[in-house]
């Protein structure tokens, strides 16, 4: 069968776009308008040229120092979550049954965090890790420690890397079961001929097939991680201080805590800009090394 | 006419147009329009540059409007003053991509 390439196909595009225009394109241009611009509210704006960029790029001025710490913050959580969900997730891919009723029972289990709404985990692990009435907060001071998370910053980020973990890990999981169960039987059964150690095997033949589906599950836990924000709202509020005040964060308090619509706007800016690059780069790994897989 | 005019300028007031955001978007409109109209009069095929992967016009204009971004925001955080020099800057990395990424 030959196909016909006929351009005016990207016509039936034409929907999408009008819908992303008015949830996305305009809203974005409107972003840009304010950041060089200065508000009273009430549609008021003032020009303030590269003002706003100018505090921002500044780690000495009070916003640079804010931006910069938060951003340092947003940094850390990724790289502490991923650091965590992506062993943990090959591991537990790894040990799931491979067919049967355990396996059924398995990938319900599995699937559950996945369905909890963002807001109702972080309520869950507000609950759970409190002091007074939580079953981990509790436990952990009945057996002598003191904990409590809405005091002490490292136990906030012990809580809010704990919850993320809970929440994601199965997304990897999943992710890297798909990509192992993908991996043909001959491999193996070589494997075994040559007598193959089992780390042999994770080395040589299930961690290079899971390159793709680790790829796409690290993009997917970083962008969703960098730009967090239910969780750490509901569970910590950014406390105790400012210590899990990530980038989120803090814009939404510069927005509409303080109704700085341009330092918010510029921040913005930059946020998005470090964003796309990733995305950039981690698509453009993705799409090379199937095309370098497509022609051996 | 009038009316509809009064109207639309009410109706988008809060998006807070000013005549160089205004101009900005046109210019990036019509590039992308130019990028367009230009991959279907003459198509292309990907070519590997630099960057050892295949790269398209649009992809080398993607960079070229990112890297642009990045160089303004870096000259206002370390050198500071007229961005002048960076738009001049950011002409030579759009070059300098086009021809070797």
């Amino acid at each position: 069968m030959t196909k016909t390439v006929d351009n005016r196909a990207w016509f039936l595009v034409l929907p999408v776009f009008a819908l992303v225009a008015f949830n996305a394109i305009l809203p974005l241009m409107t972003v840009v308008n304010y950041s060089f611009q200065d508000s009273f509210g009430n549609n008021q704006f003032f020009w303030n040229g590269i003002g706003w960029y100018q505090e921002l790029l500044d780690p000495t001025s009070e916003l640079g120092g804010r931006f910069f710490a938060a951003l340092g913050r947003s940094a850390a959580f990724s790289l502490a979550i991923l650091a965590i969900e992506v062993p943990l997730g090959i591991l537990v891919a790894l040990c799931m049954p491979r067919s049967g009723t355990q396996l059924a029972i398995g990938l319900v289990i599995m699937a559950l965090p996945l369905l909890v709404p963002w807001n109702v985990v972080g309520t869950i692990w507000l609950l759970y890790t409190r002091s007074d009435i939580g079953l981990f907060g509790w436990l952990i001071n009945a057996v002598g420690i003191d904990f409590n998370a809405t005091r002490n910053a490292a136990q906030a980020w012990i809580v809010l890397i704990a919850m993320d973990v809970w929440h994601w890990t199965s997304l990897v999981a999943l992710l890297c079961f798909a990509g192992l169960k993908s991996i043909p039987d001959a491999y193996y059964q070589a494997a075994r001929i040559d007598g193959a150690s089992r780390l042999a095997i994770f080395r040589y033949i299930e961690l290079p097939k899971l390159g793709r589906v680790l790829m796409i599950g690290v993009l997917l836990r970083f962008m969703d991680s960098f730009m967090i924000y239910t969780e750490p709202f509901v569970v910590t509020g950014g406390g105790p201080g400012n210590s899990t005040t990530v980038l989120s964060i803090d814009l939404v308090k510069i927005a509409l805590g303080q109704f700085d619509l341009g330092k918010a706007a510029a921040m913005s800016i930059v946020y998005t800009l470090i964003v796309l690059t990733v995305c950039w780069v981690f698509y453009t790994v993705l799409v090379t090394r199937d095309s370098q897989e497509a022609q051996p | 006419m009038e009316g509809f005019l009064a109207h639309l300028s009410e109706g988008t007031a809060w998006m807070a147009w000013t005549w160089q955001t205004g101009l900005f978007f046109i210019a990036l409109a019509l590039t992308l329009t130019l990028m367009t109209w230009l991959a279907a009069a003459r198509p292309e095929a990907p070519r590997v540059g630099v960057l050892h992967f295949p790269t398209t016009r649009g992809d080398r204009l993607f960079l070229a409007l990112l890297g642009a971004a990045f160089i303004h925001l870096a000259w206002i955080a370390l050198v500071g003053g007229e961005l002048g020099w960076a738009s001049g800057l950011s002409l030579i990395w759009a070059l300098a991509v086009f021809r070797l990424v």
